[in-house]
């Protein structure tokens, strides 16, 4: 990996939050002049009022200091944002916005990861299978039933398995990721609790995304069979399983793991709703709150954070893949 | 195009002539049975979104028309919600609303996308190098997040709206579709020859490159349509939707707000739901469909 292929992932990377962060500044400046008056007069309207009113009005006025010039307010936004340092919630004053997400971000990317992890391998799988000439019958009765799933939102599903699992045969609970009164501790009891919790809001994601991934695999696996070296590892008598994992798997990935660069953004928005249809304590479950109480800072941190998750997700993906795909060597052009 | 090509001839020759591109249309719909069933599903749709206005009376989808949360019977096949108003009657007022979300923002974006598409594909140099970055930061950037934002600024969205305020994020899928495929089909001999025939950059785009593209740009159209309709529903379902009006996504809201999952209340979120997966399913078909049509190779390998 050459310094200049760094520099350029980092650089965008970079680039990419700048523009969230800026987006997040014009936004709401463009929609009306003054972001807190506007805020505030929304909230009367909607007839809703957090006691100590003037005390938060107070702080944001002091903060986002809007009788300074429009650059300076932009740079010492800018400046605050780089710093995670979003300011007081308005619903949750005065509890501090920075951290009212760190609390529910863990939540959000275990749930995310479990899940698109056991996705990614599952239907790359089973996608593989379904290419592969030698495999099993029974494989083939797969793709009838994933593929509509995948069609279907994750959040959509996710109502069918609480109704069908949960509210009619009571095998799973109705929503949050741990039992009322649970103790919050690192101890195995609590550990398979948050376990057993997470099971249908992560098969709700899994279902729908496994189909996904199955398709395009058997695609990429379809056009590797007719290559030279497929031809080449056949004649050399090696064992049909070295072939598939080693020959025709290895080469169908490559395409893959961009893929999971490319769709990570989706993923990410639609788990957020999938938060809410099952009160899961992420990101989406304060985003939702955020947005009943129309907090529009905190909608903006949400939004900031998770688009910069995204990016370094995608950002971490980039810089591992010349290691995945010896092949790429990244010139300068 | 048959229409085209059948109108000039007289009404003798009309009539063996239409009917064997009758017979190749079948034909062909038996060869790529995934398009001919995703226009089924669409068009089932669309008709039952037309009809069934002058079949159903409005006056059930207002709040108190009937009593609440009635499991469905045959006064009212869905039943009805805990604001007493008729889920059939809902269903039937919600689903042209939005298909027309997805109509407008999935047109929409399409012009955006494939004017970007072309641009990115076809120019070499700083106008399209531009181009691509700015496609690649928005394709980074998960559209649903910031459409919440700019949606929670816009608090009384309209369907219109929303529709506009989708498509404005919608088209970088588009984009990178459709530039791909140009990019592709500039290295073909007929640009260049064309080129060399003293067209310009614009002629080439409209008049070679966009007849050869029109099966990518309905694929397009469709993905886009599709994308935009899943944008809405999200929006929706965190409650930055059209307050007052039932689309199915609003549906899903208030069912959502009132715990009708838990309540048992099954009719209430599984009947725009399944609406909502028919439609998915049915733009996904298409979507794959036109993909075969255009690229018939896909068919030996798939």
């Amino acid at each position: 990996m050459s310094l200049g292929y760094l520099l350029r992932r980092v650089g965008m990377f970079l680039l990419v939050v700048w523009v969230a962060a800026s987006i997040n500044f014009v936004i709401p400046r463009l929609a009306r002049g003054d972001p807190i008056q506007a805020q505030f007069a929304q909230l009367e309207t909607l007839g809703i009022r957090t006691s100590g009113m003037d005390q938060v009005v107070a702080a944001y006025k002091k903060r986002l200091g809007l009788d300074r010039p429009m650059v300076e307010q932009y740079f010492s936004y800018l400046w605050n944002v780089a710093r995670f340092d979003f300011g007081p919630s308005i619903s949750y004053f005065p509890a501090d916005i920075g951290r009212l997400i760190a609390q529910r971000l863990p939540w959000t990317i275990g749930l995310l990861t479990a899940s698109t992890v056991i996705a990614f391998v599952v239907g790359n799988l089973l996608g593989a299978l379904l290419g592969w000439p030698g495999s099993s019958r029974w494989v083939k009765w797969l793709v009838p039933i994933l593929m509509p799933l995948s069609a279907i939102p994750y959040y959509l599903l996710g109502l069918i398995l609480i109704f069908t699992f949960a509210f009619t045969l009571n095998l799973f609970p109705l929503g949050s990721a741990y039992s009322t009164g649970a103790k919050i501790e690192l101890a195995p009891e609590f550990a398979f609790d948050v376990l057993y919790h997470s099971i249908l809001p992560a098969l709700s994601i899994v279902l729908s995304v496994t189909g996904f991934w199955m398709l395009g695999m058997r695609g990429m696996m379809v056009t590797n069979m007719g290559e030279d070296y497929m031809i080449m590892a056949e004649a050399k008598g090696l064992s049909p399983l070295r072939i598939f994992l080693r020959y025709a798997m290895r080469n169908a990935m490559l395409p893959q793991v961009t893929g999971l660069a490319l769709t990570f953004g989706g993923i990410i928005a639609g788990s957020v709703l999938v938060e809410v249809i099952f009160d899961y304590p992420g990101m989406g479950w304060i985003l939702w709150r955020a947005i009943r109480n129309t907090d529009y800072f905190l909608i903006q941190g949400i939004v900031f954070v998770l688009v910069v998750s995204v990016a370094l997700a995608m950002l971490v993906l980039d810089l591992i893949y010349p290691f995945v795909d010896r092949r790429i060597v990244y010139v300068r052009r | 195009m048959s229409a085209a090509n059948a109108a000039p001839a007289t009404t003798e020759s009309r009539s063996p002539e239409t009917w064997s591109r009758r017979r190749e249309w079948i034909s062909y719909g038996r060869r790529n049975p995934t398009l001919v069933a995703g226009l089924t599903i669409i068009t089932v749709i669309v008709v039952f979104g037309l009809l069934a206005p002058f079949i159903i009376d409005q006056d059930a989808t207002r709040t108190t028309a009937f009593s609440k949360d009635l499991s469905p019977s045959l006064d009212h096949p869905l039943g009805t919600d805990s604001f007493g108003r008729d889920m059939l009657a809902l269903i039937v007022v919600g689903t042209p609303q939005t298909v027309k979300i997805g109509l407008i923002a999935g047109f929409m974006a399409l012009i955006i996308g494939s004017a970007l598409g072309f641009i990115q594909g076809f120019y070499r140099g700083p106008i399209g190098t531009s181009v691509r970055g700015i496609t690649d930061i928005t394709l980074t950037i998960p559209a649903l997040l910031i459409l919440i934002t700019v949606a929670s600024q816009v608090r009384q969205v309209t369907v219109e709206s929303m529709a506009i305020i989708i498509a404005l994020l919608a088209w970088p899928g588009t984009t990178r579709a459709i530039g791909s495929q140009v990019l592709s089909m500039r290295e073909r001999a007929f640009v260049p020859i064309a080129r060399f025939n003293g067209m310009s950059g614009p002629e080439i785009i409209f008049k070679e490159l966009m007849p050869n593209m029109l099966p990518y740009l309905g694929a397009s159209f469709v993905a886009a349509v599709s994308t935009a309709i899943l944008f809405a529903i999200g929006l929706e379902v965190l409650g930055l939707g059209p307050q007052t009006t039932n689309t199915l996504g609003m549906t899903i809201y208030w069912s959502q707000l009132h715990s009708a999952v838990i309540r048992g209340l099954w009719w209430w979120w599984l009947s725009p739901m399944v609406v909502i997966v028919l439609l998915f399913i049915g733009l996904f078909l298409i979507s794959h469909g036109l993909d075969e049509l255009a690229n018939p190779r896909l068919r030996r390998r798939v």
